[in-house]
């Protein structure tokens, strides 16, 4: 649910990263916050345990210019990844205006990232989402890790609306605002569909 | 998709922008915010120079959000106030309406009755400037009228230029 303050002209829109514990999430943001323009970011809010697991989410607000007058802002944040936080997880999915999965390209995550997907499916819906009509973008980390599922394979199993994805390393920056960009192209898009 | 975008018109931003300085003043607050519940900032009054009312805002939607997700385990609806105490500034979070959270920051020159007793009388106010922006959405979608929105013509370049 965006929000359109027409004698501010600003346009704030909700981003969301999600996907199974330890996959890059919290990554992304980090990079995205590293290569952005200090005046066009706000700070980055981590509520992260002690060895800095995400607890509840993070939140980096950035500003990158304007849209026809309006200044626009992407609130992102990421969900808690493992299991256990699925009732956060919930929460943060309020009022969502796109999704990012990022999913672990590490064989041995392939499970785990199915039960994420599952698991945002239930969640968007319950919230009254469908998750075949919001924007989204699938992201495939990971890719300089040498034990990794082969695209083709990874879009059969996680990418059934055939949208738009992205390999990505985020500790690098590959694929990164690659990602970013196109969520923010469909959200955009979406809302001129929607007035 | 649930629910429709909130779109805040120039008129009903200033009755809000009003009625918060009215609160602020008149509760002796340092400031006073209003964030929508999915953490948006939609306008603040008081001493907000040098604080980050975006983080802010985006901490206290998930501070209710939480604490929504407490009330639904225990079979309430909501729990409709929330009171923080430090050493120096204190912050009283209420929900207006059920769907707009009103925030305001005092220390000692205030006390926790007066904001209490202040915030009543301006939740009414603000609910009643919401139910009035929600009809105005309303109306102004099903009419087309908002077709004037920036949105309408918007490009793939201008997006583009967004990202440099």
């Amino acid at each position: 649910m965006s929000f359109i303050n027409y004698s501010s002209r600003e346009i704030n829109v909700k981003l969301v990263y999600y996907g199974p514990g330890l996959c890059g999430k919290t990554t992304n943001l980090h990079y995205i916050y590293r290569k952005t323009n200090p005046e066009a970011k706000g700070k980055m809010i981590s509520l992260a345990t002690e060895t800095e697991r995400t607890l509840f989410f993070d939140f980096l607000p950035l500003a990158l210019g304007e849209i026809r007058g309006f200044k626009t802002r992407f609130h992102l944040y990421t969900v808690p990844g493992q299991v256990f936080y699925d009732a956060s997880r919930k929460l943060i999915l309020k009022g969502v205006d796109g999704v990012v999965f990022v999913a672990d390209s590490q064989v041995e995550r392939m499970e785990a990232n199915v039960e994420s997907m599952d698991n945002l499916r239930v969640n968007l819906s319950e919230q009254g989402y469908d998750m075949d009509k919001i924007p989204f973008v699938v992201q495939y980390n990971k890719r300089d890790l040498p034990n990794v599922a082969p695209v083709p394979e990874m879009e059969k199993i996680l990418n059934h609306r055939g949208l738009p994805s992205y390999e990505a390393v985020a500790t690098t920056g590959v694929g990164v605002f690659d990602t970013l960009k196109n969520l923010a192209k469909q959200v955009l898009f979406e809302l001129k569909k929607g007035h | 998709m649930p629910g429709s975008d909130l779109i805040m018109f120039e008129e009903e931003f200033g009755s809000v922008d009003q009625e918060l300085q009215r609160l602020q003043a008149q509760s002796n607050a340092r400031v006073v915010f209003l964030v929508d519940k999915n953490g948006q900032l939609i306008a603040s009054a008081g001493e907000v120079l040098g604080l980050d009312t975006t983080s802010l805002a985006s901490l206290t939607a998930g501070n209710i959000a939480a604490t929504g997700g407490m009330a639904k385990l225990l079979g309430e609806k909501e729990f409709s106030v929330l009171f923080h105490e430090g050493e120096k500034d204190n912050i009283h979070i209420s929900i207006v309406d059920q769907r707009i959270i009103l925030v305001v920051i005092f220390d000692q020159r205030s006390s926790l009755g007066l904001v209490r007793l202040r915030v009543k009388k301006s939740a009414e106010a603000l609910a009643k400037i919401f139910q009035s922006v929600s009809e105005k959405s309303r109306k102004e979608g099903s009419t087309g009228k908002v077709s004037v929105s920036p949105f309408a013509e918007i490009t793939d370049e201008d997006i583009d230029n967004l990202f440099g």
